[in-house]
């Protein structure tokens, strides 16, 4: 079989338009971002709970532009602020709750496997830094709340001498990390977690082996070679994005299942 | 057919997971999947909202706490100027009263530097007070004060503080007779102000017309019993996993119940550096829990566990 030139050829060397171009086809080949054909073993609802985490992050920031909108005070003194800010509040609940099983699921799944171990990172990572976002929203409630933890949470941070530099009892410096800094980290931090998840693909079953193949090709980059913009599921897989450094795929490798 | 071998294989030789890409496949819509959710969560979303709203207790005021702990204003202020109240013997990053907590022969605290200065005698108490004009009584205490020397000012300071403590119901009218100086005056003239409300704007717009900035406030009502009696009775005490929960009968942030947990425990429940600890144990746990791929043995722990075959029912 035959593989496809590198869109960079020699004529286009020095194009900084094209080498970026290239590294974006790379990194998440044609197909890969939107497939619509997924492995057969993605079948189970564990895998919903990564979708309605990013479901959930809309209503959080939709909810969040709303309360800036108002001002920091606007949801103490508005019926409507305030309902704002109870869609807030749930769905940030709601956002946990489902990262949290999401998370559990990735763990039993070992979903770091198969060169996926920045996906895990990019997901931890992303964890803890929602964890900052939250608090830092109970800082700024500038309510009862606000006084109690921040008054309480002063003495953790301040016992590993960061609490100087980050002071829970600024209300003014924990509402801007709250809605700018750790928002724009989670933001960074998710969009490179589903660009990665795109990348290499849901992760297979322990031991599991591809029909016709040997099953020891670990760490390879995505090789785009489900069907592309069909799915009606009686197309002949398409191999796009094709690279030297992964293995090339023919349609008689890739069985169907219904 | 041909099969290239990908460059990068032997960088993971042990990890012999194949690539998702060679399995079969099936249709899978994630856009319709994603709208699904969207709309799923979204109507969750303003189910709980309309259902349960959402907690919103008022501070506290400055002028809330005089009205209802008038005695606690007094012992406090009294304690701001002893320099024995929490704040005033903190340490960094307010003072340099005392080293702080350690993590193991490390002094983090105190590595953090005085970052955030605070005087507690001064910019909690004198330095308002000396803001109020028209009050010769005032005037005279705090000349009194002023001409005083540091030894004799802890003396009245501190001996005061020992006779409200003492007195019923912490009392500050009930409080033993005793030589303590212009204190008992500085005392009564703090609570008035703090009475008027106006206390919390000298505390915070010192040299400035704008302020965002609470430290110096937060750190007085702290200092005082009132606002922990009140937050306990909200079952929020550090002894009732208080970090994670709020007020009412919300979820809080159950996400931190690890943290939260160590509080509870000993060594920690007990430990004069249990904040320090439980930062270092949970730093130690998040890095853990980072790099679980590359920690053998933990990193193959799922396979071993075999919930995956809930997951997997027909390809394990």
């Amino acid at each position: 079989m035959t593989s496809h030139a590198s869109p960079a050829g020699p004529s286009d060397g020095g194009s900084w338009t094209v080498s970026l171009r290239d590294r974006l086809t790379r990194t998440v080949p044609k197909g890969q971002l939107l497939p619509d054909r997924q492995p057969a073993y993605v079948k189970s609802w564990i895998y919903v709970f990564g979708v309605a985490c990013l479901a959930a992050l809309i209503y959080v920031v939709v909810s969040g532009l709303v309360l800036s909108i108002g001002g920091a005070a606007w949801w103490h003194e508005s019926s409507v602020g305030h309902f704002v800010n109870s869609t807030h509040l749930w769905s940030v609940e709601l956002f946990f709750m489902f990262m949290v099983v999401h998370l559990w699921g990735k763990f039993f799944m070992a979903a770091w496997r198969g060169r996926r171990a920045l996906t895990w990172i990019t997901g931890a990572v992303c964890f803890i830094g929602s964890i900052g976002a939250a608090f830092t929203g109970y800082l700024s409630q500038t309510n009862f709340d606000s006084q109690w933890i921040s008054t309480q949470a002063k003495d953790g941070l301040n016992s590993v001498g960061i609490g100087g530099t980050f002071n829970v009892l600024n209300t003014g410096q924990m509402l801007l990390w709250h809605v700018m800094l750790l928002p724009l980290l989670v933001g960074v931090l998710v969009v490179l977690h589903v660009i990665l998840v795109r990348r290499h693909g849901v992760v297979p079953p322990f031991d599991a082996i591809p029909p016709g193949g040997t099953g020891d090709v670990a760490g390879s980059a995505p090789v785009a070679a489900t069907a592309v913009g069909t799915g009606n599921g009686s197309a002949a897989p398409t191999n796009v994005g094709q690279h030297d450094d992964v293995p090339v795929l023919e349609p008689s490798m890739l069985g169907r299942s219904s | 057919m041909s099969t290239r071998t990908p460059i990068r294989h032997e960088k993971n030789s042990r990890d012999t997971t194949p690539d998702s890409h060679l399995f079969p496949t099936r249709s899978y819509d994630l856009v319709k999947e994603f709208v699904i959710a969207l709309a799923v969560v979204g109507l969750l979303t303003l189910l709980l909202a309309a259902v349960f709203s959402s907690p919103d207790r008022k501070a506290l005021t400055l002028a809330n706490w005089a009205q209802a702990a008038p005695a606690d204003v007094v012992a406090t202020a009294t304690a701001e100027l002893a320099g024995t109240s929490t704040s005033a013997s903190y340490g960094p990053p307010y003072n340099s009263a005392a080293e702080g907590q350690k993590l193991g022969p490390v002094p983090m605290q105190k590595l953090g530097g005085i970052r955030t200065p605070v005087d507690s005698a001064n910019d909690l108490v004198l330095t308002p007070l000396r803001t109020v004009a028209g009050d010769a009584a005032l005037t005279a205490a705090l000349k009194d004060w002023d001409a005083a020397a540091d030894d004799q000012r802890t003396k009245w300071a501190s001996d005061y503080s020992d006779a409200i403590a003492a007195a019923p119901d912490g009392d500050p009218a009930q409080a033993a007779k005793g030589e303590y100086g212009p204190v008992p005056a500085l005392g009564a003239k703090f609570l008035a102000l703090a009475g008027t409300g106006s206390l919390v704007g000298l505390l915070t717009t010192s040299g400035t017309f704008y302020t965002s900035n609470g430290t110096k406030p937060l750190l007085l009502l702290a200092d005082g019993a009132y606002l922990e009696d009140q937050a306990r009775a909200e079952h929020l005490g550090g002894d009732q996993w208080g970090m994670m929960n709020e007020t009412g009968n919300y979820p809080g942030q159950p996400w931190m119940w690890l943290y939260t947990f160590w509080y509870q425990v000993e060594p920690f429940a007990s430990s004069d550096n249990a904040d320090a600890l439980v930062w270092g144990l949970m730093a130690v746990l998040t890095l853990i829990f980072i790099f679980i791929p590359y920690i053998p043995g933990l990193r193959s722990l799922p396979k071993y566990l075999g919930v995956h075959r809930l997951i997997w029912r027909r390809s394990s």
